[in-house]
């Protein structure tokens, strides 16, 4: 080729300097190319209205002492339970060495209000929803939560007990905004 | 065989259009309206240009203008109350807002239509159930939604701005058939000159906040300024995104030049 | 490929060696648009516009199959999704304007590529399949433009769609029915929104397939050029890589700004304030336009008012629209004259430059109401268009005596390069 003969008799700065600009060009695209695909990603990520859909407020007062409800927060189902003193006291006395996910009860209730465990529906295996939420419904060997599709048994602190979840009920970040109304989120 | 065919169906093509053309008068029927129709007056925002900004304060006086005055008819269901979170306001400020708008619900125990206070991730509330409900209570005439409004009409925000600030009494020569018939009300921004909305704001109708004194062209501009924020929130970050991509892609079309002139710079071309 | 002296691909790296002689898409591509590819040195700036309608493309399939993981195809959520990308997504309103101008981008590219080809007689022999597979995808983005235009569910998207199915209902007999069957309805409703959508995200898939036929037919002949005359030897050509990679590149960046400035400062610009206004099946927009692109064609739509024959004005002006198209799969064979490039065509050039005046005065008309005169002068228009192609083109083939020609394109070249050095001597 004419121009391959013609480019090896340019002197060697010549060279160089094209050779910088051309590698600029190109980085140039580059750099662009991902200004143009981070926004393409983030897309996909939770949309405004979404996030805005993330505190949800229950109220408590309906709930007597021994049952729980079933409410949704983020779309998720959170169980706010109304523990009577013999679960209470049932979960304080197992050791904490035949936890699998160690966790006093204390750490999963807001002190003074030992009495509501709010936790997330959503069994940490596979993110079935446990049963034992409603009335008459099987509450598995500890007498918590269980879950039908693998067989994982939570105790009355919603801990994982037996079966094949590694971690407790996911108690969600929430607060008492009154004495009958929780905000969680 | 295609260029005589093609010689016919052209031939056949130009006669249709010469005969068209003999069959057409030239002359188009006179529009009077037209010549009693005005263009709208422009309205100069901080929003407008090349380096847009919000005027917080006047957002916030359109948001209360709005609230204030145009929601008993019109609804602005694009817009969530955590929205005006953007005009300034605090998330507290936004909850607070969000209160005191009661948006339908539903009776939890008997399943019966019921309402609730607003909370932030609600949607501005209907003035009315329907839009059968809303000509019902108008004269036949629907409200529009005021969500894209400066969008979706010709002149935007300058015709919202001058419709809103444009009744007046019709010209004495205005002939009969134009005349504002019962429950009508005349304005020259307005495209058959007679509107159903009576003409909206009086002075001192809204007490500002900040002390604005709250004049009727006042409170059309700040009206104004907000509707142009609610159909485009994203405005002023889209012109600021804007001139760091026109600025990147003029460097790289500069790189990309001078790259080319070197390639080519062996080659007579 | 296309010449004897083209560069054979040969793999440096061992991973390509094996990849290629597994599968040698590495050489496919090398011989397409890569150094196996040789070009006609003096190819000018109008020889950009294929590639950077292949780059239009693939932004609008970027764009438009991240807007379908937010969009919903439902006559009732249709125009609120539309506006949930544009408040509440991440970046939607990016996305979205640049969907939506990156169509008229599309066009505008689509539209000069097109002219070039006029002008310097790329669909003449040998390349006229190249010419009539770009007429077919000319064809499918118009249907593919017309139906993504539906889909924000506006006044304009619903009465568009109104009004170009209303296009069928003018064949005699069969127009209804075959009306309905297209919207599966009696006016756009759910049905023809939901089929719109499917084949909104099928034809450009479509289109990208025929490009490559497109690309495979242009590879046999090889790249035409301004001179017109076939390349002859090795010294008329350079390899595609990198002198016009290079050079597209440069010309990327120009089509890169405008769409910026388009995306970003002015995004509203080409479309419709009746768009923003949610479709409402009973009551129609004062004044119904098409996109600007279908502009001319809408013109020439309205340009028959007259029943002649035994067809009436709605079927002469449908006929004609279809026309003014589907005259363009015959240009090769109406244009005899064995010279390409207008510029060795002194009379061709003249009528070449009023068609250009012509398309964009019905362009106008287009978009104005029918009062006159603008339905005299896109009657005007629409004579011009028909007599350009059917009747002028022929006739100036036969009767005009081309420029002398240079030999070569190298020879072209450089008398052009002497002109210059002696201009500046002088």
């Amino acid at each position: 080729m004419a121009s391959e003969t013609e480019a090896a008799a340019v002197i060697e700065d010549g060279v160089r300097r094209r050779d910088f600009i051309n590698i600029a060009a190109v980085s140039f695209a580059g750099v662009g190319a991902v200004a143009v695909v981070l926004p393409l990603v983030n897309q996909m990520n939770p949309s405004a209205d979404v996030l805005a859909l993330s505190t949800t407020e229950i109220d408590i007062s309906a709930i007597q002492p021994g049952q729980a409800i079933k409410s949704s927060w983020r779309k998720q189902p959170v169980f706010v339970r109304n523990l009577v003193a013999k679960e209470i006291a049932e979960a304080k006395a197992v050791p904490m060495g035949d936890l699998r996910d160690p966790e006093t009860i204390d750490q999963r209730t807001k002190p003074g209000k030992e009495n509501w465990l709010i936790t997330l529906g959503v069994c940490t295996h596979l993110g079935c929803v446990p049963l034992g939420a409603a009335e008459g419904e099987n509450r598995g060997d500890f007498g918590g939560y269980f879950c039908p599709c693998h067989g994982s048994h939570y105790d009355t602190a919603a801990r994982i007990r037996k079966g094949p979840a590694p971690k407790n009920l996911v108690v969600p970040p929430y607060e008492f905004t009154s004495d009958t109304v929780v905000t969680i989120g | 065989m295609v260029r005589p065919l093609g010689f016919l169906v052209g031939l056949g093509f130009i006669t249709a259009l010469v005969l068209a053309i003999l069959t057409t008068p030239l002359s188009n029927e006179e529009n009077v309206a037209y010549s009693f129709h005005k263009q709208p007056r422009p309205l100069a925002l901080s929003s407008d240009g090349l380096v847009p900004h919000w005027d917080k304060q006047q957002l916030q006086r359109g948001l209360q203008v709005y609230k204030e005055v145009c929601s008993a008819c019109h609804s602005l269901h694009l817009v969530a109350f955590r929205d005006v979170g953007a005009l300034g306001y605090s998330e507290g400020q936004v909850k607070t807002f969000a209160k005191g708008f009661q948006v339908p619900s539903v009776n939890p125990d008997t399943g019966e239509p019921a309402t609730r206070d607003g909370l932030p991730s609600d949607y501005f509330p209907s003035p009315y159930a329907n839009d059968v409900a809303a000509r019902a209570a108008n004269n036949n005439a629907l409200p529009p939604d005021l969500s894209l409004i400066t969008k979706a009409r010709e002149g935007g925000k300058d015709y919202i701005y001058s419709l809103l600030t444009g009744f007046q009494n019709p010209p004495k020569n205005l002939p009969t058939e134009l005349k504002p018939g019962p429950g009508l009300h005349y304005n020259p921004y307005f495209a058959n000159l007679n509107l159903a909305m009576a003409p909206p704001l009086a002075p001192n109708q809204v007490t500002y906040a900040d002390g604005t004194k709250a004049t009727v062209d006042q409170m059309a501009k700040d009206v104004s300024a907000f509707l142009v924020w609610t159909a485009e929130p994203k405005l002023v970050k889209r012109v600021q995104v804007g001139w760091a991509s026109v600025l990147f892609l003029i460097m790289f079309s500069v790189l990309t030049y001078l790259s080319y002139r070197n390639i080519w710079a062996d080659k007579k071309h | 490929m296309s010449f004897p002296w083209a560069k054979n691909y040969e793999p440096q790296l061992p991973l390509m060696k094996w990849l290629d002689e597994r599968l040698p898409l590495p050489r496919l591509v090398y011989n397409a648009i890569g150094a196996g590819y040789p070009v006609p040195r003096n190819l000018n700036y109008f020889w950009n516009f294929g590639v950077l309608a292949g780059a239009a493309l693939v932004i609008q399939i970027v764009t438009g199959i991240v807007l379908a993981m937010h969009y919903a195809a439902n006559a009732g959520v249709a125009f609120n999704s539309v506006e949930h990308i544009m408040r509440d997504v991440n970046a939607g309103w990016f996305i979205r304007y640049a969907h939506m101008n990156g169509a008229s981008m599309f066009f505008i590219v689509v539209y000069l590529h097109i002219f070039r080809g006029l002008f310097y007689g790329s669909y003449k022999a040998p390349r006229e399949m190249v010419w009539l597979l770009g007429v077919v995808i000319f064809l499918l983005m118009m249907a593919t433009a017309f139906m993504g235009y539906v889909l924000p569910w506006g006044q304009m998207s619903f009465w568009g769609a109104q009004v170009i199915t209303g296009f069928f209902s003018a064949i005699p007999l069969v127009g209804e029915p075959v009306r309905q069957w297209l919207l599966g309805g009696f006016v756009p409703d759910n049905a023809t929104l939901n089929r719109f959508f499917s084949l909104h995200y099928l034809l450009p898939f479509v289109i990208a397939g025929v490009i490559i036929l497109h690309i495979w037919a242009l590879h046999i002949p090889g790249s035409s050029n301004p001179t017109g005359i076939e390349v002859k030897d090795e010294q008329d050509t350079v390899p595609f890589h990198p002198y016009y990679t290079a050079k597209d590149g440069f010309g990327l960046g120009i089509f890169l700004v405008i769409f910026a400035v388009l995306t970003f400062f002015t995004p509203n610009l080409l479309g419709h304030p009746d768009n923003y206004i949610p479709a409402n099946s009973l009551s129609t927009p004062a004044h119904i336009v098409p996109e600007w692109y279908f502009l001319p064609f809408y013109a020439i739509l309205k340009a028959f008012t007259f029943n002649f024959l035994w067809i009436d004005a709605k079927l002469w002006g449908v006929i004609a629209m279809f026309a003014s198209i589907a005259v363009l799969f015959f240009l090769p064979w109406l244009d005899s004259s064995p010279v390409k490039s207008s510029t060795y065509r002194p009379l061709y050039r003249i009528f070449f430059w009023i068609l250009v005046v012509d398309v964009l005065v019905l362009g106008y008309c287009g978009m104005q109401p029918a009062e006159q005169p603008y339905v005299i002068l896109s009657q005007i228009g629409a004579i011009y268009y028909f007599a350009h192609f059917l009747v002028i083109l022929p006739i100036v083939s036969r009767i005009e005596r081309p420029l002398p020609m240079p030999n070569s394109i190298t020879e072209a070249v450089l008398a052009k390069h002497a002109d210059t050095s002696s201009a500046a001597t002088a």
